[in-house]
C-alpha cells in the first residue's frame, strides 16, 4: 500500500520543523518546501522568518529528516497579492491583516494547488491548529495550547482547504513541541518564535510606512469627536483603532483613536468608552461548513490575540451582547462556536463597526 | 603546479606563462573585469558586456560600475548568437574592455570569438577582450591566440575537473590589477596559497577534455537529437531556446508552453532526474532565466522552461527514462501554470 504524501510547509522555525518530524513519524512520505515570498535581498537579517538564514536552517532540518526540500519561489504572486492588499487597506485607513491574506491566498490556495500538482494528499504547516473529521464534516478547532493558538488566521478554511491539510502540531502544547524538537536534535529546538510581519524589515513597522506606504506617512490632523483639531499624526499607516500611543495629544485625560478617515488624511481621538462598538459589519464572510442560520450564538475574536465575545451572527452582521472595545476595519473576525468554543464556524473581514453611542441614539 | 600549467595551456592554445589559478570560474571573470578596467581606468571609463553573460560578469561589471565605470549591454540575437558588429558598435574611444562568453551556460550556444574580437580591435585597437570560456573547455576546440583575445575564463569543474579551481588566461604582455593581493603568488596576479592538489586534477582534466571534444560532440550530439525527437513527440510545440547549430552538443533548453517550470523541475527531481529552470537564487527558489528574457522569450514562456545538459556519462538509457517520465510531469505542471 503506497505511502501517502504530504507537503510541508517549513519555515525554518521550530513549530514547522516539528511538523515535518511528526509526519515522518508517522510513515507520511513527506516533502518539505519554504515558500521564497520575499523579492531580491531578504527583509529580515538575523533570526526573523522569511530570509535565507531560515530556509538554510530549513533546508538542514529536512537533511536531518532525510525529506526532500525545496525552496518555491512564490515572490511575484505575493507581492502582487497580500503585499499590495496591505499597502491599499492602509491606504484607505484600514489595519490589515496580512497573515491571514497569506494564508487566504497564498499557503492555502495558491501552496495548495501546487502541492496537489506535486501529488501531495497532504499540505501540512506548523500552525497551533487541529483539523478533523467529526459528525459528517471537517472542523477546524482551536490549537490544544491557548496561548498559542493560531485557529484565528485561518478562519477562510472551507471543506475543500481542509480535507487536504493537516496540523500535526496543534494538538500538543508549545512546551512539548520544543521538548521533541530537542529530541530529535532539531537545530532550531531553541529558535526563538518569529512575532513580526515577515516582508517588515528587522520588524521596524515605522520605517516600513515611510519607505514603502509614503501616502500613509503624510501628516494630518488629530481631530476630537466635536471635529476640533487637537494634534497633528504622522501619517494614517502608522496608527489602528483604539492606540493609545505615540499620538503627542495633552487633553488632561487618556485618548484613544476612534477612526480614521483616509480622505481627510484625519484621526480621530475620544475616550475609553468611545471606543466600545455594539455591531461589526464584515465583508468576505466564509464559513467552514455551512453558513449558520440567521441569529445564531457565537463567539467571535475580532483580534489577533485577543478573547473571543458572544454575539449573534446575522448574514453578515454581528451584535455582541455586551459593547466590545476597539474593533479596527480591516482586522479579521472568528466566530467560535457557542456549543464547542473550540471549533471555527468561519469567519470575515471587519468593513466597520456600529459605536455604542450610535446604536444607542437609534 | 608547473606541469598541470602546461597541460592547460596546451588544452587552450596559451603559453603556460600566459595561465594564472584561481578559485574558479567565477574569481577568473571578476579578476579579469575588475582587474582589466581598474588597471585600464586611465585610458577610459567604459565596459561593455552582452545582455546574457553568466552573472560572474554582469555583477562584476555592476560593481564597476559603482565605482564610475559606465557599462553597456549589448542586446543578444533571439537565437541566441552575438552578432560581432553590434559588439563593436558599442566601443568607444573610452572602451577599456568587452567581454562576450564563448559559450552560453544555459542554452550552449558557441559564439565565433575570433570573429568579435577582430571587430571590436578594429574598432578600437587598446580595447582589451576578455571571453568567459567556461563553457567552453570540452565542449569545443579552444585556441586563445587563434582567436585573438586578451583574457579568457575557465573553470575545472566544467571540463571535469575538481571544483574550487580555475585559470585566467592573460596574453602577454596585458597586464592588470589584482583582486587578492597578499603573498604574490602567480606572478602577483593572484596572490594565496595555490590548490595544489585541485591544480593537478585541473590539469589532468583540460588534457582529457581537449582530446576528447570530438568523440564526446559527435556522442552527445545523436543522444540530443533522441531526446528532442523524444519531446517533439510529447509536446509537438515544444520551443526550442537557441538556434541548435553552433551551439555545444549536450545542451539541450525548451520551454514546454503552459506549464510551471518550478512544478516539472521537483517532479522530475523525485523520478531521479535532475536538470533546471530559469536560474537559482541564493535561497535555492528559482528566479526567471535572464538569458532567455535576453534572447526574447516571453516571460510566460519562460517560465515552463527545462535545461537538460547531457554528458561524458549520459546513456541512451538515460534519454529514455527522460522520455518516460515527462508526460505525467508536463501534465501535473500544466495544471498549476
Amino acid at each position: 500500500m503506497p505511502r501517502r504524501k504530504a507537503v510541508v510547509a517549513m519555515s525554518g522555525g521550530v513549530d514547522s520543523s516539528v511538523a515535518a518530524a511528526l509526519l515522518v513519524e508517522q510513515g507520511y512520505d513527506v516533502t518539505g518546501v519554504m515558500l521564497k515570498l520575499w523579492k531580491g535581498e531578504a527583509a529580515n537579517t538575523g533570526s526573523g522568518c522569511c530570509n535565507l538564514g531560515a530556509a538554510e536552517d530549513a533546508r538542514r532540518v529536512a537533511d536531518a529528516l532525510s525529506i526532500p526540500f525545496y525552496v518555491l519561489n512564490f515572490a511575484d504572486f505575493f507581492e502582487a497579492t497580500v503585499r499590495r492588499d496591505f499597502h491599499e487597506q492602509y491606504l484607505a485607513g484600514r489595519t490589515p491583516n496580512p497573515c491571514v491574506r497569506c494564508n487566504h491566498w497564498v499557503k492555502f490556495d495558491a501552496l495548495l494547488d501546487k502541492a496537489a500538482a506535486l501529488g501531495a494528499d497532504l499540505l501540512a504547516t506548523g500552525h497551533y491548529a487541529r483539523v478533523d473529521y467529526h459528525g459528517g464534516r471537517y472542523r477546524l478547532r482551536r490549537g490544544v495550547d491557548p496561548s498559542k493558538d493560531q485557529s484565528y488566521v485561518l478562519w477562510m478554511l472551507g471543506q475543500r482547504q481542509l480535507a487536504r491539510c493537516a496540523f500535526p502540531v496543534g494538538s500538543q502544547e508549545k512546551s512539548a513541541t520544543r521538548a521533541l524538537a530537542a529530541e530529535l536534535g532539531l537545530r532550531t529546538a531553541r529558535k526563538p518564535d518569529s512575532q513580526e510581519i515577515c516582508f517588515v524589515r528587522d520588524g521596524d513597522f515605522d520605517a516600513y510606512v515611510g519607505e514603502s506606504m509614503p501616502a500613509a506617512a503624510a501628516p494630518g490632523p488629530i481631530l476630537d469627536l466635536d471635529g476640533a483639531v487637537v494634534g497633528t499624526h504622522r501619517g494614517i499607516g502608522r496608527y489602528t483603532i483604539g492606540q493609545r500611543k505615540g499620538l503627542g495629544v495633552a487633553l488632561g485625560r487618556p485618548v484613544f483613536v476612534t477612526s480614521i478617515d483616509a480622505r481627510a488624511n484625519a484621526l480621530t481621538v475620544g475616550g475609553r468608552d468611545d471606543l466600545l462598538v455594539s455591531e461589526l459589519r464584515l465583508d468576505e464572510v466564509g464559513f467552514v461548513h455551512d453558513a449558520p442560520p440567521d441569529g445564531t450564538r457565537v463567539l467571535v475574536q475580532y483580534r489577533a490575540h485577543g478573547d473571543a465575545f458572544p454575539a449573534i451572527v446575522d448574514g453578515s452582521t454581528i451584535r455582541f451582547d455586551e459593547p466590545v472595545e476597539a474593533a479596527a476595519p480591516g482586522q479579521s473576525a472568528a466566530l467560535y462556536s457557542a456549543d464547542d468554543p473550540a471549533e471555527v464556524l468561519g469567519g470575515g473581514v471587519i468593513a466597520s463597526s456600529v459605536s455604542l453611542a450610535a446604536s444607542r441614539s437609534g | 603546479v608547473e606541469d598541470a600549467r602546461d597541460r592547460v595551456a596546451a588544452a587552450v592554445g596559451a603559453s603556460p606563462a600566459e595561465i594564472v589559478f584561481t578559485g574558479g570560474g567565477t574569481e577568473a571573470d571578476n579578476l579579469a573585469i575588475k582587474g582589466a578596467a581598474r588597471k585600464r581606468r586611465g585610458d577610459g571609463d567604459h565596459v561593455v558586456v552582452t545582455a546574457f553573460e553568466h552573472h560572474a560578469v554582469l555583477d562584476a561589471a555592476a560593481a564597476l560600475a559603482r565605482e564610475g565605470f559606465e557599462v553597456t549591454r549589448v542586446a543578444v540575437e533571439p537565437d541566441g548568437s552575438v552578432d560581432p558588429q553590434r559588439v563593436a558598435d558599442a566601443v568607444r574611444h573610452s572602451t577599456v574592455l568587452v567581454s562576450v562568453m564563448t559559450v552560453n551556460n544555459e542554452i550552449g550556444t558557441v559564439q565565433h570569438v575570433g570573429a568579435i574580437a577582430e571587430a571590436v580591435k578594429a574598432a578600437n585597437p587598446r580595447t582589451l577582450v576578455h571571453t568567459d570560456a567556461v563553457q567552453a573547455l570540452g565542449n569545443v576546440p579552444v585556441d586563445l591566440h587563434a582567436w585573438g583575445v586578451d583574457l579568457a575564463a575557465f573553470a575545472a569543474h566544467k571540463a571535469g575537473g575538481p571544483k574550487g579551481v580555475g585559470a585566467l588566461f592573460v596574453r602577454s604582455p596585458v597586464a592588470l590589477e589584482p583582486v587578492l593581493h597578499g603573498g604574490g603568488q602567480e606572478r602577483g596576479l593572484r596572490s594565496g596559497t595555490l590548490n595544489v592538489a585541485g591544480i593537478a586534477g585541473f590539469g589532468v582534466a583540460a588534457e582529457i577534455a581537449a582530446k576528447e571534444v570530438y568523440e564526446k560532440s559527435d556522442r552527445l550530439l545523436a543522444l540530443r537529437d533522441r531526446l528532442l525527437d523524444g519531446i517533439r513527440g510529447i509536446v509537438p510545440d515544444v520551443v526550442v531556446n537557441g538556434r541548435l547549430e553552433h551551439r555545444v552538443a549536450g545542451n539541450l533548453n525548451v520551454c514546454i508552453p503552459g506549464t510551471d517550470g518550478e512544478t516539472m523541475l521537483l517532479l522530475l527531481d523525485g523520478a531521479g532526474i535532475a536538470c533546471s529552470s530559469g536560474s537559482a537564487c541564493a535561497s535555492g527558489a528559482l528566479d526567471p532565466s535572464h538569458v532567455l528574457l535576453a534572447i526574447g522569450v516571453p516571460k510566460r514562456l519562460a517560465k515552463g522552461s527545462l535545461r537538460f545538459s547531457l554528458g561524458r556519462t549520459s546513456t541512451a538509457e538515460d534519454v529514455d527514462a527522460v522520455l518516460a517520465a515527462l508526460p505525467g510531469v508536463v501534465e501535473r505542471a500544466r495544471k498549476v501554470a
